[in-house]
């Protein structure tokens, strides 16, 4: 008998996700009550985890098909946690646009499922179930909005071109599994050893469709379009939580099945990270919409997570997921200003809207300073730490030309958050935004910003939990 | 373990920093967050005092040494001074109170967030100069763009966002290349303490390279010659007290960078290099000097000396004597001191007649004689006549370059010249000549907190001309130790 204890949080979650569906229909006006009880769900998933997933170094179930290791705990745990924020931090911004329905929460947890699926999968076809699952709730999710034309643009967009990305990654699937007979990451690792070169078909075959649903440049087309068009409060949720399933996806596929063919894909990320750092600090310079500019800056900042995870190292996979983690932390704590730039019952998301805000709203503007400062990767915030690790276990590949690349491009890059400083700091001031922000909102605007200011006094904390985590 | 009584120089301005911010800021003259920021930086000034009254001149080692665990297995928080980072420290004290009598006519909004700004520069200003670690340095070194970027960019002049951005990006492109250099050197020799790579050494293979990347940093820093651009364009715009802090402090980081860090970790790419260092330093010299005879603006001609006298420093460095290097420190000091108090000057007829133009001043020593006196003296010291203390420093940076090259030397010489030449045609068309324009017949002489800052800065600038022992006697046993070193390295190399 399988010990069904370790797939508990994803059990619970389905369990909750169909009561609430359940609710949602036999109860009118039940959105309150399902936003709370997700939450709630969410919470217990999210206990259940630590409780009986946390302690294990590595255990497989149901036929191998499933793992539950260190990096799939934490990254489970750093799901739910985005997951939490995101929801908790919605409601005002939902009810604003009429669109505080139970369908919202639930997708939400749908989607959380499924990369809660892909995060722990071994199996080429569990793999590409929670991936569709998660792919299929943040369809709508992007559509949300659906009386505003961008909303539903950018839900159509980003369907047909995933579902063109999940076409090759399964022909990528189904070649790989002609070479090795089986679908399962452990037996295909010991499988492929050859060098046939339909086979590097495959790999780069997955390899693209991982890309995009991470939007490594040269997949990123959709991002922009998309993150514009979506709620706020959706496009909070596709920059951090499902960045996080892939990029687990993404390594596990790297070094479990792919671990004896790292000449054939250490070139590819290498090129994925390179284009992924310049193109996304180029293209950003010249955006007006700060969700537009916030899309091409994540673009750059999966850059330098993929830079960590060419490194083909234990070091690169742990600075990688450290660099994820940090980021999460700092794309809330962004958001979390964008959703207070509301004034009568609407917001704003352009970066002249922000100029001399630092003269009405001067605490919002030093978060503000902060969270630039801290993404455009300068000391003593915690988005220096993130591209300090990255480039350590770079350099300890030699991998010279890489890291040298990668840190010219954070020039490039903090030009355009400078730009945004320039306009919050130097720029003359408009009228006031409104000040009553919920409770939730003031408290993820906090802890992130204090999180990013005071992370440098104890760095060794967060590197300690994922140094746990050993692939190789 | 003693009184951590480095850490509490670092952290006591960011401590009056965040007492300023839950405070309230108040429109027009907010006198109590400025005597809250005075009396923290004073303490801090004493305890800098108290310091090196209790500094050892008689050992190399370095002192007050504090090593905590920061990232396990792999930074170390290590802090510590000796002869040469110990009279930095003490610039950098003596330079902050004095910033912030300063700001009384030049920042007329948002004075709280100002002088928050300076307290944390000053704390990472600080922090630069005795780290013993290299991320630790960087951490610092790098940290102050944030506030100098903010005290150009809210408070400065009309060009103000042009300049802010030069000088944030110059430095940050610099700055990346040391990273890598750092993280480099982690990895070749196992660690990033400072003191353990002295022992250490590092393989001379990589020390080209990494040396060019640390020059990368610092030659922004400095400014060296070609990549000095942003310097005038920072000075110019900057408040007066930013100007002031960015030519007494901020540009000595890279000269104390240069000594620590290129000397101490790479001797054998810093003989390969002395070549390009002697260059650029001449072309420094020589080149800005006449770029500073040409100019109009006051604080632009203040900008190119600092050029052509951090082109004096680098030399000095770099021929690896004795004097050299000696002369450099105290250039550098005398630098902090004497610019401070130039800029000062210029902020001082700024405020009165909102012009920094030359054209618009001249005949002014009827009207402002005291000013005329001070502004006369640090001209003086500026060009470094023998009694001020410029002279002490000029003077034994050429004497070290006659040891090792005659022909820099002889060039060099004339930079003297030059320096002279620009520096005293300023003042005699400011101070001196017809009075042309009748608005400055309406200038005051010096208030009372002018007259006091000038003075604190005439009366080391004099001392020291005098007298340099004191300092001469701090750093001579660090010096002599790292010249024995570097010595020892070639040697065996």
């Amino acid at each position: 008998m399988e010990n069904l204890n370790l797939v508990l949080p994803e059990i619970f979650i389905s369990l909750s996700i169909m009561f609430l569906l359940v609710l949602g229909v036999f109860k009118k006006n039940s959105s309150k009550i399902t936003f709370n009880l997700s939450l709630f769900a969410i919470l217990i998933t999210g206990i259940i985890t630590i409780n009986e997933t946390f302690s294990v170094s590595r255990e497989t179930l149901f036929n191998e098909s499933v793992v539950i290791d260190t990096m799939s705990s934490l990254m489970k745990i750093i799901t739910l946690i985005g997951g939490f924020l995101v929801l908790v931090i919605s409601s005002s911004y939902l009810k604003i646009f009429k669109i505080y329905n139970i369908e919202y929460p639930v997708l939400i947890l749908s989607s959380i499922l499924g990369m809660m699926v892909m995060i722990s999968s071994n199996d080429l076809i569990v793999f590409y179930m929670g991936l569709e699952l998660q792919s299929l709730a943040l369809y709508v999710l992007a559509t949300y909005n659906r009386d505003q034309l961008k909303s539903s643009e950018a839900g159509l967009k980003y369907f047909v071109l995933s579902a063109l990305s999940s076409g090759l990654l399964l022909y990528g699937c189904s070649l790989v599994y002609g070479f090795s007979g089986s679908t399962n990451f452990d037996i295909i690792s010991n499988q492929l050893n050859s060098n046939e070169y339909v086979l590097t078909f495959g790999i780069v075959f997955i390899l693209v469709g991982l890309a995009f649903k991470i939007s490594a440049v040269p997949f990123h087309m959709w991002a922009p379009d998309v993150y514009e068009g979506s709620p706020t409060t959706v496009t909070l949720f596709f920059t951090m939580v499902p960045k996080i399933a892939a990029l687990t996806v993404f390594i596990r596929f790297l070094y479990v099945p792919f671990l004896n063919l790292i000449d054939q894909w250490q070139m590819i990320i290498i090129f994925l990270s390179i284009a992924s750092m310049v193109f996304g600090a180029v293209a950003a310079i010249g955006q007006t919409n700060i969700k537009r500019l916030i899309a091409y800056s994540s673009i750059g900042h999966i850059g330098y997570t993929l830079a960590g995870l060419a490194t083909a190292s234990n070091e690169g996979i742990q600075s990688s997921i450290i660099y994820i983690s940090i980021y999460v932390v700092m794309n809330l704590a962004l958001f979390s200003c964008l959703l207070m730039l509301r004034r009568k019952d609407q917001y704003y998301e352009d970066i002249e809207d922000l100029s001399g805000l630092s003269k009405n709203h001067p605490l919002l503007s030093l978060c503000l300073l902060l969270i630039l400062f801290s993404l455009a990767g300068i000391p003593p915030l915690a988005g220096f730490f993130a591209k300090f690790y990255v480039f350590k276990a770079v350099l300890e590949q030699s991998m010279f030309f890489l890291a040298i690349v990668g840190l010219l491009s954070t020039v490039v890059a903090a030009f355009y958050y400078l730009r945004i400083i320039k306009i919050i700091y130097f720029d003359k001031e408009k009228d006031k935004y409104d000040t009553d922000h919920s409770l939730w909102l003031k408290f993820s605007l906090t802890v992130s910003t204090i999180l990013i200011l005071l992370y440098f006094i104890f760095p060794s904390q967060l590197i300690e939990v994922v140094s746990r985590i050993n692939i190789i | 373990m003693n009184f951590p009584i480095l850490s509490s120089l670092i952290l006591l301005p960011t401590v009056g920093a965040l007492f300023l911010f839950f405070t309230k800021d108040k429109e027009g003259n907010n006198s109590t967050a400025k005597y809250v920021a005075l009396f923290t930086t004073i303490v801090n000034f004493l305890i800098s005092i108290y310091l090196w009254i209790s500094f050892d001149q008689s050992t190399s080692n370095f002192q007050f040494v504090e090593d905590r665990t920061w990232i396990e297995g792999f930074i170390n928080y290590k802090v510590g001074v000796d002869g040469i980072s110990i009279l930095f420290i003490i610039l950098t004290t003596f330079i902050t109170p004095l910033c912030i009598i300063s700001v009384n006519n030049s920042v007329k909004n948002r004075l709280r967030d100002f002088l928050i700004a300076i307290l944390i520069m000053e704390s990472f200003m600080i922090g630069v100069f005795c780290a013993l670690d290299l991320v630790v340095f960087y951490l610092f070194f790098e940290a102050g763009l944030i506030p100098m970027f903010l005290i150009i960019g809210i408070w400065g002049g009309p060009k103000r966002v042009y300049s802010a951005f030069k000088f944030f990006l110059y430095t940050l492109l610099g700055s990346v290349l040391m990273l890598v250099a750092i993280i480099s050197i982690y990895w070749i020799a196992g660690t990033t303490d400072v003191i353990q790579l002295y022992e250490l050494g590092i393989d001379s293979k990589y020390q080209n390279l990494l040396w060019l990347a640390f020059f990368s940093s610092f030659a922004v820093k400095t400014p060296m010659w070609p990549v000095h651009t942003w310097l005038p364009d920072a000075h110019v715009e900057a408040p007066t007290a930013g100007s002031v802090l960015l030519a007494a402090i901020l540009l000595k980081m890279a000269g104390y960078g240069f000594i620590r860090f290129s000397l101490g970790l790479f001797p054998v790419a810093s003989e390969v290099f002395t070549p390009l260092i002697y260059t650029l330093s001449v072309i420094a010299i020589i080149f800005t000097s006449f770029i500073a005879l040409m100019q109009e603006d006051m604080k632009k001609l203040i900008a190119y000396s600092s050029v052509a006298h951090m082109g004096f420093v680098t030399l000095g460095i770099f021929t690896l004597q004795q004097q050299g290097i000696e002369g450099s420190i105290i250039q550098m000091i005398s630098h902090g001191l004497v610019s401070a108090a130039l800029f000062l000057c210029v902020g001082v007829v700024y405020d009165r007649m909102h012009s920094r133009m030359i054209h618009s001043y001249g005949g002014i020593v009827s009207i402002i004689p005291k000013y005329s006196i001070l502004f006369m003296l640090f001209t003086l010291a500026a060009l470094g006549l023998p009694g001020t203390s410029g002279f002490i420093g000029e003077f034994l940076i050429l004497m070290g370059a006659f040891k090792d090259n005659f022909l820099v030397a002889v060039i060099a010489s004339l930079g003297v010249i030059l320096g002279a030449a620009y520096m005293l045609w300023l003042y005699k068309r400011v101070v001196f000549g017809k009075l042309v324009n009748e608005d400055l017949k309406k200038m005051f002489d010096l208030n009372r907190s002018e007259y006091l800052i000038l003075s604190c800065l005439a009366v080391p600038t004099l001392f020291f001309g005098f007298y340099p022992d004191p300092l001469i006697n701090t750093i001579e046993v660090s010096v002599t130790d790292l010249i024995n070193m570097h010595n020892i390295n070639i040697a065996s190399k």
